[in-house]
């Protein structure tokens, strides 16, 4: 008893280290990117290729004074930016990124807590994201805070659904909701397929399991919900600076914006691992003989920051859409995208039992 | 020892949110302890170790309802004169009334009962190994599928209905 509550302490400061670490190194990499791909050198000033360039901004707005205007209401002023990044790190609770270590005698579990109903909490936390945003909208008192936290709410609702539905048929195949045991379902390769042909049978023991296989349209969809859910370009109508000042956080300055900033790349990366989770087959992939724990940690972490790259990658090159457009997209093509290729995947399952076993 | 403190805790909050909501001015400030509430009540689900049955509270009454009511508030910005004009006359003294009744029959209820674990169906007791979504999903498609449906029904009502309002006063 003792110990697992010592253990879980312990993980707990753990992870929330290495989500922070995780963020900063995020920050460091989009600007760095996104610069390469305008032509310019980004950050280059501290540290080796301006690595600790997030770290010296974090710093920098740690101290900075926190201007605050007037017409505000102070209580829902202060609350939203701690409320935007609460639930934004508790989705990590239930992140599984690895197997098993044994230190000094225990077997620990890489992830806080194994909770059967995993996936439910993660999507819980992203549905109790949209509180800070709204919050900090209607508290700031001012015009363009008010309109990016009403676009805001509207557009992380509609798309919750589109990102929820998107999950259910990898569900439903794995039977579960547990995440690790999603990523268990994943592990290994096809192995021989038998109604191929003789000679090319083997092709079979070089494709992974990974749901990404035959659920590739739930995943597209997933990822395209997720960049909205994110509120990160091309669907960051709620900050878009062009329209909007700077959205829902016009009014904050120093420390409550950088929360703001931390919970946006906290939620890009909660996304990414719970693609990686749900599609990617998790911490499987290529073991090598020595170390034998760090391989999984490697495998997950190598494709999460793929798929954070991806995001930069889409926001260094698509514009902004229209938000009209982006209403139309979420209600009359993600959503029943999603349900037609849950019925769809649903009824593959079925016959699959019925007819092979 | 943990369990307790924790419920009371959640407990206190619970309820010390829910009066807050009843006395505050402000309608947003307002709805929001309500979704301290909600979410109070969601830590006093998880303590019992019905997870799923968490979840789902915070997922619909905290994450989609709640948003919803923050939504609507904010959009229509409540005055805070308007609060003080009732439409019903003796609404308060109603409401006094109702709720007195409504602790006397809970208490009433509540006295002399144990709401102890082995009152549940062995399969959704806490920390039951099957888990808590088949529990669930069993007892509710198959001793209450009637209810169930007959709720779903009634959404899809109240979803046409607000559609058909709200495209009869767009014509006008």
């Amino acid at each position: 008893m003792t110990a697992f509550v010592v253990v879980s302490v312990i993980k707990v400061f753990v992870v929330f280290g290495a989500v922070l670490g995780t963020v900063l190194f995020t920050i460091w990499l989009e600007r760095k990117i996104v610069a390469r791909m305008q032509s310019r050198y980004g950050p280059n000033r501290w540290g080796p290729f301006g690595l600790f360039t997030s770290l010296a901004d974090g710093v920098k707005l740690f101290f900075k004074e926190q201007v605050s205007p007037r017409g505000i209401d102070k209580a829902a002023y202060v609350a939203a930016p701690v409320l935007a990044l609460i639930p934004a790190f508790l989705a990590f609770a239930v992140i599984p990124f690895g197997e098993h270590v044994t230190l000094f005698g225990q077997t620990v579990t890489l992830e806080v807590t194994d909770l059967n109903v995993g996936l439910l909490w993660v999507i819980a936390m992203g549905s109790l994201a949209v509180y800070g945003v709204v919050l900090a909208g209607w508290a700031s008192g001012s015009k363009y805070p008010l309109l990016g936290g009403i676009r805001s709410s509207a557009q992380m609702i509609s798309y919750e659904i589109a990102l929820s539905l998107s999950l259910v048929p990898v569900v439903v195949w794995a039977g579960t909701l547990s995440l690790r045991e999603i990523v268990e379902a994943q592990i290994g390769t096809f192995g021989t397929i038998g109604w191929l042909p003789g000679p090319v049978q083997w092709i079979g023991h070089l494709i992974p399991k990974w749901y990404v296989v035959f659920q590739l349209p739930a995943f597209l969809l997933f990822m395209a919900a997720g960049v909205a859910e994110t509120n990160r370009a091309p669907f960051d109508l709620p900050e878009a600076e062009t329209e909007l000042v700077a959205g829902y956080h016009t009014e904050y300055s120093g420390i409550k914006f950088a929360m703001f900033f931390l919970a946006e790349y906290v939620h890009i990366i909660t996304i990414s691992a719970v693609a990686v989770i749900m599609f990617l087959g998790g911490w499987d992939g290529p073991h090598l003989p020595f170390l034998p724990w760090m391989w999984p940690l490697m495998n997950f972490m190598g494709k999460t920051f793929t798929l954070v790259f991806l995001f930069i990658w889409l926001r260094a090159t698509l514009p902004r859409i229209r938000y009209d457009k982006l209403m139309v997209l979420g209600w009359k093509g993600l959503i029943p995208m999603a349900l037609g290729w849950l019925v769809v995947s649903a009824t593959i399952l079925t016959v699959k039992d019925a007819y092979f076993g | 020892m943990i369990d307790a403190s924790v419920f009371l805790l959640a407990a206190a909050l619970a309820l010390g949110s829910g009066v807050a909501m009843v006395l505050v001015r402000n309608a947003v400030h307002a709805a929001l302890f309500l979704v301290a509430s909600q979410l109070a009540l969601a830590v006093l689900f998880l303590i019992q170790g019905a997870f799923f049955i968490a979840a789902l509270q915070i997922i619909v009454y905290a994450g989609a309802i709640m948003v919803l009511f923050v939504f609507v508030v904010m959009l229509l910005g409540v005055d805070k004169r308007e609060s003080l004009i009732e439409p019903l006359r003796f609404q308060r003294e109603i409401g006094v009334g109702l709720g007195v009744l409504l602790i006397v029959a809970a208490l009433y209820l509540g006295v002399g009962t144990s709401f102890a674990v082995a009152d549940l169906p062995d399969s959704a007791g806490p920390r039951s190994t099957e888990g808590n979504v088949e529990a669930v999903a069993r007892e509710l498609f198959t001793h209450w599928a009637l209810p169930f449906e007959i709720t779903s029904v009634l959404l899809i009502v109240a979803v046409v209905g607000t559609m058909v309002l709200a495209k009869r006063r767009l014509r006008s």
